[in-house]
């Protein structure tokens, strides 16, 4: 005992709790993290203050709840009397991420089960590589391959007047979110620990059995995730949709019918409005409904995510 | 050096200094209390074994100890602990407490790091840079874990890719990187083979010199073979601590402890 200290006071050693210059740097990098974190908050009540403040003219005045809802009829220039019903509108967003998501949902987690669980090496890279970049083309572009090639061979094949319908749309969004999708939820099945796959092959499991009853029930709310987010890009697409759903409004009754979109309506009209009228401010309104259902969307998402972590 | 406290074993001998001072505490999780009235003093430069069986709050002491209460919003300390005199809950900077304890948990974890970059790791956070330094370091640390000769061909390869046992090895040298002064093993040969627990152990033997050391372990002889005094932790809190020795020698106050040393239960 050779180190041993000569009394009690001399026990008290507090030379680690020392203010020293690794802790003021911990502490001013988590001002300055918590300084971007409030940041982003305040972007986003800021963008809904303005937007809720363009809108609140209208939501005041002209604003009919059941008209705005429940009325299929968008005349905002209507000479004899203006009627601003975004039901259409409504059906066609919702028609084209519906089918959107028909088509997107079988690709995106079939490309991710084959990518996360049978290919491997460069098939995998490859693959991994190409949906990165299918993820990265803008969506003019997409928008343009709708109009310039879905449109002739929608009208050749289904041999129908117009080929910009929710059916092109539809396509064409699919293919939009799929890549994006697809790593997402190839991102959730990576994150199902080997040890789940290797219990369950121990007991004799199938390739097919093992995604079925143990990586997909264990990676489920990551592919909800996917799905959901998805869904939100869908609602939030404007350039594709423009070009694609033939921009008329319609309440869709087959998937040949030509629909607009929420957001196509704002990007195609709010350039041509005078600022301050009924016509503007009900725009910003229909900006204020997307912004109340992405965030429904996204809270969901966010939900669901947190189930991950807890599970 | 352990004679002088065989009077009355939970007081401090007034020839050794007090590490780590234990008054009252307290842990729970939620409303759920898992550890409550327990006191005892740790001196310096002896080895401290804590045995129970699972869920008698081994680990959580080990983690108020260190703070690591911080970690999880629901864990509540009460009462005191002290490490050289200081009270833990009262220290502003937890960096420099953590500094001078090394932990090791009974699941080994390899940083997805070099094997040298696992060991180095701490005495680089500790503004160590200079190579030769680290060498040194690096090298005795892990002779000292017991791994050195496995893996000093190749100490660039990803310390993560290690076999459980090595893992663990890894995870005791990079303990001991910092040279702390006080040291907690929790379980650590739970992953390890019996003839590399015993050369660790041999290393525990000769670290007293310099360090004093917590032992959580689940192996009732191991806390004999090295431990100086022994404390039973049993549902929520400390039966006894005494000699380790005379935990197994009947010299016990509680029967409890008698039966579980002997195996009776637990």
């Amino acid at each position: 005992m050779e180190r041993q200290s000569t009394g009690a006071v001399a026990g008290v050693d507090s030379s680690f709790d020392q203010l020293n210059r690794d802790w003021y740097i911990d502490k001013a990098v988590q001002i300055l993290v918590f300084l971007g974190g409030i940041s982003a908050i305040v972007f986003i009540i800021g963008i809904f203050i303005f937007i809720s403040k363009e809108g609140f003219g209208f939501l005041v005045g002209d604003f009919n709840f059941r008209e705005f809802f429940f009325s299929p009829n968008w005349r905002p220039t209507s000479e004899s009397r203006e009627t601003f019903g975004i039901l259409a509108l409504i059906a066609g967003t919702a028609s084209v991420t519906g089918l959107a998501m028909l088509i997107a949902i079988p690709f995106s987690l079939g490309a991710a089960i084959f990518i996360a669980e049978f290919a491997s090496g460069k098939t995998r890279e490859f693959l991994k590589v190409t949906v990165e970049l299918l993820a990265a083309i803008p969506s003019v572009v997409w928008g343009f391959i709708g109009l310039a090639i879905m449109n002739p061979v929608i009208i050749q094949t289904f041999d129908v007047p117009v080929g910009l319908n929710v059916l092109n749309a539809g396509v064409i969004l699919g293919l939009m979110a799929a890549p994006i999708m697809t790593s997402i939820a190839e991102d959730a099945l990576k994150a199902v620990p080997d040890r789940y796959r290797e219990a369950a092959e121990a007991m004799g499991a199938t390739r097919w059995q093992v995604i079925y009853k143990v990586v997909l029930p264990a990676a489920k709310n990551g592919l909800l995730g996917a799905v959901l987010l998805g869904v939100g890009r869908g609602f939030g697409e404007t350039m594709a949709v423009l070009m694609a759903t033939g921009h008329s409004i319609n309440i869709p009754t087959s998937v040949f019918d030509s629909v607009r979109a929420l957001t196509a309506t704002i990007a195609a009209e709010l350039g041509e409005t005078a600022a301050g009228s009924s016509h503007y401010q009900a725009l910003f309104t229909i900006g204020i409904f997307l912004f109340v259902i992405t965030f429904i969307i996204n809270l969901a998402a966010d939900l669901i995510v947190r189930g991950i972590r807890k599970g | 050096m352990v004679g002088p406290e065989a009077g009355n074993p939970a007081a401090a001998p007034m020839e050794s200094a007090v590490k780590l001072g234990v008054r009252d505490l307290q842990i729970s999780y939620g409303r759920e209390t898992i550890l409550d009235d327990v006191s005892f003093d740790i001196h310096e430069h002896e080895i401290f074994g804590i045995i129970g069986p699972a869920n008698a709050g081994k680990t959580s002491f080990l983690k108020a100890v260190n703070r690591m209460d911080m970690f999880n919003p629901e864990m509540t300390v009460g009462g005191s602990i002290t490490f050289n005199n200081v009270a833990v809950d009262k220290i502003r900077n937890v960096y420099g407490l953590r500094r001078r304890i090394g932990v090791v948990f009974p699941l080994p974890v390899g940083l997805p790091l070099s094997i040298y970059d696992n060991v180095a790791l701490a005495p680089r956070l500790g503004g160590q840079k200079n190579r030769a330094e680290l060498d040194i370091i690096v090298e005795r640390c892990l002779t000292r874990a017991a791994l050195w000769d496995e893996v000093k061909d190749r100490l660039n390869s990803l310390g993560s890719m290690l076999s459980g046992g090595q893992q663990q090895r890894l995870t005791i040298a990079r303990a001991l990187s910092q040279d702390p002064e006080l040291l907690m093993l929790d379980e650590f040969s739970i992953a390890v083979d019996p003839v590399t627990t015993m050369r660790i152990e041999d290393v525990l033997k000769e670290l007293r010199s310099e360090v004093t050391i917590i032992l959580v372990t689940n192996l009732v002889q191991q806390a004999r073979r090295l431990a100086d005094r022994t404390a039973f932790f049993l549902e929520g809190g400390c039966v006894e601590v005494g000699l380790t020795e005379d935990l197994f020698t009947g010299e016990v106050k509680d029967q409890r402890t008698r039966d579980y040393v002997e195996g009776r239960f637990g």
